[in-house]
Order: C-alpha cells, then structure tokens, then sequence
C-alpha cells in the first residue's frame, strides 16, 4: 500500500526518459520490478552455472520450476501473515514449531484418533484434521498474543519460548515418532502427481485470473473518474494488463509442460482401464493444490490488508502506535489478532508441509521461522514498522527457495547453502535501505 | 469578544486529579467551557495542561474528579468515549502515522466504508481534498505518506481530522508551535471561525500574546494547580506572566 505511493515519489523526477515514462504511465512499483529482476538473475544464474559447469542446466526446466513452486507454498502462506507481524513491529520466531506441534496434533488426530471413529478413508477425515490444524495454531498463535499484548512480554521472548515449547511438545506428543502414513485424500493438499488440477482445470484457473485482472482494472479506471483523481493513461492500463495476464498464461503453460512420470501414469492406467499407447501418454500435472492454497491466501490477505479496516489499523499501529491508540484503535486486541492470525497460517502451511511429506514428524517446519522472516524481510516488509506488503512476502519466499532449490541442483554442500542464504538475507536488507534512502 | 457564559456549559470538569508514581500530575484542577468561547491553557512545561486535557481526551483515565458535558456526567476512559461526545483533539505530537497517506490519517480509526464492508479509499481521499480545500488550498501531496509532507502541511492534516467530524468540543495542544508566520494567521482565522460557529475550544501555547489575541479566558497552571482562571479582558500580559512564572494569581491578592 505504501509502496505504491513511494512510485510516484521516485518517478516525479523530471528527466524525460523512455524508463522513467514507462514507469509513471504504468504506475508500476519499481520494488516489484527489481524482486523479478533478481529473481530472473537467480534463476538464469543458476541454469547456465549448471550447464556451463555440470554440462545440464536443470533451473529452467518445467519439472524443476513446478517444485519450486510447491516448495514455495508452505514458506509463502506463512510469510503473509509475518508481514502483519512485523509490520506492527513484533516477531514471530515460533512459526517453525507451531508447524511441528500443529502436524503432529493432525498426523495423531487423522491417524491414530478419526479412523476409529469415523472408519479408514471416510471423506471427512481430512477436512476434521486440515481444520483442527489450523484452530490449534490460531489459538496457540493467540496465546502468544495474549501474553505480549495484555500481558507485557516482548515478542522477541514470547516467541523464542514458544519455539521451545512447542517443538518439545510436538516431540512428545508421539515420543518422537513419526506418523505415516497421513490420509490419502488429505495427502492431496501436498501436491503431489495426484494433488494437481491437471490441463483443463489450469486452463480455468488462468482464465478466470485474467478476468480478474481486467475487471480490477476497469473497475479501479472507473472508481478514479468518479471522483475526478488522475488516472493512467490507456497505454499505461494496457500495458499493466497486457504484463499481469501474460505472467499468468506463462504459468499455465509451465506447469502443462510437466507431465506425470511414467509410473504414475502406469498405475493411473491400470486403475482407469486406459491402455498406454507406445509413444505414451502426455498427461500434465497442472497448478499443483498447495499452490492455489498460496495464491487464495495471498488474495484473502491482500485484500484484508488493502482494503479492510483491519489492515489499515495493522499499518497504522506499525506507523505510530501512540497515534492509533489516540484514534481509539485497541492495540492490544489487534496485536492478539495479528498473532492469532499468524497461528492459523503456521497451521495451513503444516498442512500443506505435512502432506506433502505425507507424515507428521516433530522435525516438521524447523528453522523455518528464518525461512519466513527472511521471506517478508526480501519482500520489503520493514523490520522498523508500517511498512511491507503481501505480494512481496510470496515473491521473497520464491526468492528464498529458487536459491536454495537452484544449489542443491548444482550440488552445493548444505553449509554453503547457509553461508549463500544468510549472505543475501543481510546484502537484500542493505539494498532495501539504499532503495529506500533514494526513495525519500 | 465577550462570550455569554450562561445556560449550561459545554464542558465542565470538576476537580480532576491524576498522578503518576506519586507526582501529581493535575491537583484538583476544576475549569469549564462554554459554546462559542475559546479558553486559553497557559502554563511551564510540566505545568500539567496537556495531562489535563488527556484526561479529557481519553487519552489517560482521571484517578478522580467527575466530567459534566451538556450539563450531564461522562464517563470518559478512552478516546473512543472522548470522541463519542463529539470532542475532538490535535495532540502537540501531532498523532499522525507516518507510513499512511494523508486520507488514511484523517479517517484513521473510523474509516469510510463500502456496503460490503471494504474501505472506501476513494470516497476518504475526495472529502479528505474537500475539507483540505477549505483549510488549506496549497495542499497538493495527497498520495504521499504523510512523512514527506512538511510541518505545516502535516499541520493542516491533524487540524482537518478534529474539524472533519463537526467537533463540538475542541481541543488544541499547541496547533500553531510547528507553523510559519502565514500558516499561523490560517490557524488563527480557521478557531475565529469556528467559534462563531458555536464550538467551544480549549487552547494550549506558550504564545501570551496570541492568547491574549484569540481567547476568551486565560486558565493557567503551576505544578498541576490551577492558578488563575481570568477573562482576557481583566487581566495584562504581565498579570498572566506573572501567574505562570510566580504561581501567584495578583487579582486574588488585590
């Protein structure tokens, strides 16, 4: 939200130049701009690294970048809610455990607990459980709340408790067993050949995001002229519209490019009754679930962030607190709020982590409260407060993962994965002041 | 100048006392306002006008003393309440959020919203131009948080946000400290106005002779005390002078 205003600020300067046009017309968030410029930067890096070096560039594959996009769920609907978080000028270093001690709550409860009850395979199981996931960690979430907003107990502390806490109870609520395997149909919400929505379904997918996009264009176009505010011009509309749909059809037609591997077919065959010809059958994943889990959240959260009162109070406590608590904004029941919030998310993504797994281990989630701090942290989101978005989060996530992802497949040792990571955390942080310094 | 201080005042406050970890803040201060009058708060720093009219604000909770509005008793224990009884205040801090843009800021706490529920930025930011036509021609920076705007112009967002609302009651915690010559003349014209719209305003500057200007009446305080509650007209310069520096109303003493 702030960030869009910052455009104007950078683009006033007169120098009548083609980018600086482009720019203003488009009223295009250079700070978007630059994460996909580094974002391309990682990923064509490491593709040519990998074919120069290791004679196969494995980056810009189909089958690689559907991955990362998988990988990228469970860290991406985490760090929209650490946004809030740090936005109000708290953290959250328990994400990652909330995460062990939510899978395990829905590895025991859909394994051990439902089946009794309900019988093995019923429909419900999966629901029951992906729910209960999700209210266990919005009510440890606002727990934690509770004790820094009413109670007085930094974040910083709350939270690095909870980190222990909650990992040593989800190691021993199994006696530090693992629990597999999880529901089938639960399983599903992991991705996975099976937890795909296939060619078609990705087709309607697109399309119905492109709709989406050109409504909120017109709509936003119309808005403006009701009130007389300045609006794009034509070009400009175009060309952003043009931009957002093309992303989307390029998406649609990577994750169509990556068929099911020839076993999986084999087996989807025989239980189907189809008979394989001899060229064999081309059958696309599609957008996988976990996926379209991001992408609602990262929707639902855009908009509650953009154009509800609670977002704007979650940025208004960020930007001063003393004001917004003079403006009758209860702080402390919003802070509660924030944390509850940022619980359930840790819930859907142990969801989502756990199923992909397909078991709950009390391992499930570790460190990756820095994963997702980083996440936001790249994405924008101030660590001094009212300041950061959601969109930025999820592209920080991708970042984070395209880099650790693109190591591993030119075979970096783990340690210089960390060494790399933590690295580009703390040069991302710098380039972010610069850009910010030059912004004002 | 004179004020027909008869019928029921807008605000009465009776006897308010606060204090904090054994300083007391505000001693028992009892001070009234009424429609269409402009009552100045005078004092040192620490002298405990911006604590009183906190208490007043919502912003902090009297330890005792009663508030009478429209000669009937108020609770006031937030600035929720405070507002509810159609007062509003400009803080000396401003209270503005930095990061949010000037529509966000005047709205801040009472957002305009959609049928749907949604906030309705379209329709803020075109009364945010409307009434920052009326206060403020020159303001142009619209789209900007409110941090790239300057003293004056972050000023004028603060001032538009308590006049907005149709205030009845007004406070202003030194509104003119942050502004140039003009601005000030602005600010002084736009309380002229307002109370001849019959809005009752409470005033706190270190300025005498501007109080001496725009006031009706001169309350000033001393170590939490209320020392002298004078109409402007009986009272010089010095006597007030004399008031916040000696703590000693003269006019008591004659």
């Amino acid at each position: 939200m702030t960030d869009s205003t910052e455009t104007l600020t950078t683009s006033k300067s007169d120098s009548p130049n083609l980018i600086a046009k482009f720019l203003k017309g488009t009223e295009l968030d250079t700070r978007l701009l630059g994460m996909f410029g580094a974002l391309a930067l990682i990923w064509l890096g490491f593709h040519f690294y990998g074919a120069i070096f290791n004679g196969y560039g494995a980056m810009l594959t189909p089958r690689n970048l559907w991955n990362l996009s998988v990988q990228t769920s469970s860290i991406g609907i985490m760090a929209t809610g650490m946004v809030l978080v740090i936005v109000t000028r708290n953290i959250d270093l328990s994400v990652g455990a909330l995460v062990g001690v939510t899978g395990m709550t829905m590895g025991l409860l859909q394994v051990e607990f439902l089946p009794q009850y309900l019988g093995l395979g019923n429909p419900f199981i999966w629901i029951i459980t992906a729910v209960t996931g999700i209210l266990v960690g919005a009510m440890i979430g606002g727990f934690h709340g509770w004790l820094i907003a009413y109670r007085g107990i930094p974040a910083f502390i709350v939270t690095l408790g909870g980190l222990l806490v909650w990992r040593g109870a989800a190691f021993l609520s199994n006696n530090g067993k693992t629990i597999s395997p999880v529901d089938s149909t639960f399983q599903l919400l992991g991705g996975g050949p099976y937890g795909t929505i296939g060619a078609t379904g990705s087709w309607i997918v697109g399309a119905l995001a492109c709709v989406a996009i050109i409504w909120m264009l017109i709509a936003g176009r119309r808005s403006r002229m009701a009130h007389g505010f300045p609006l794009r011009p034509i070009w400009g509309e175009v060309t952003v519209g043009g931009l957002a749909c093309s992303l989307v059809v390029g998406a649609v037609l990577l994750v169509n490019a990556y068929p099911w591997p020839k076993g999986i077919i084999k087996q989807y065959a025989a239980a189907n009754n189809i008979t394989v010809p001899k060229e064999g059958l081309f059958i696309s994943h599609g957008f996988a679930i976990p996926v379209l889990i991001l992408f609602t959240v990262g929707i639902l959260m855009t908009i509650l962030v953009n154009r509800t009162r609670f977002g704007r109070n979650v940025f208004a406590i960020g930007g001063n607190p003393e004001a917004a608590a003079l403006a009758g904004i209860n702080v402390k029941w919003m802070t509660l709020k924030i944390f509850a919030l940022m619980g359930a998310l840790a819930g859907l993504a142990a969801v989502v982590a756990s199923a992909r797994l397909n078991s709950a281990t009390n391992a499930l989630g570790l460190l990756d409260e820095l994963y997702v701090i980083a996440a936001a942290v790249i994405g924008g989101t101030s660590l001094a407060g009212g300041v950061g978005t959601i969109y930025g989060a999820i592209l920080g996530a991708l970042v984070m993962q395209s880099l650790q992802s693109g190591m591993v497949l030119i075979g970096f040792d783990t340690s210089v994965q960390q060494i790399v990571v933590g690295s580009v955390l703390v040069f991302a942080v710098y380039l972010d002041n610069l850009y910010r310094k030059k912004a004002k | 100048m004179s004020t027909k201080r008869t019928g029921t005042p807008l605000v009465e406050m009776r006897d308010i006392s606060i204090a904090f970890g054994g300083i007391h803040a505000v001693d028992g201060v009892s001070l009234d306002l009424y429609p269409g009058e402009v009552v100045g708060l005078l004092g040192h720093n620490g002298a405990g006008k911006s604590t009183l009219i906190k208490c007043l604000s919502g912003a902090y909770q009297a330890d005792s003393g009663e508030f009478w509005v429209d000669g009937k008793k108020a609770t006031i224990e937030s600035p929720i309440d405070s507002r509810d009884l159609n007062i509003e205040t400009i803080y000396q801090t401003l209270a503005l959020a930095d990061n949010l843009d000037a529509a966000s800021n005047l709205f801040l706490g009472r957002e305009l919203t959609t049928p749907l529920g949604f906030l309705d930025d379209a329709r803020m930011e075109a009364e945010t131009r409307k009434i920052m036509a009326r206060l403020n021609p020159n303001f142009k920076k619209f789209k900007e948080p409110v941090s790239a705007l300057s003293g004056g112009q972050r000023q004028s967002v603060a001032i538009a946000r308590a006049v907005y609302f149709n205030a009845r009651i007004l406070i202003m915690d030194e509104p003119t400290a942050a502004l140039g010559v003009h601005e000030t003349e602005m600010v002084a014209d736009l309380i002229k106005e307002l109370k001849s719209q019959g809005l009752g305003i409470f005033l706190i500057s270190h300025d005498t002779r501007e109080m001496m200007d725009l006031c009706d009446r001169v309350a000033v305080m001393k170590n939490g005390k209320l020392i002298g509650n004078e109409r402007v007209e009986d009272v010089t310069e010095d006597d007030i002078l004399s008031m916040i520096i000696m703590g000693k109303n003269p006019k008591k003493a004659a």
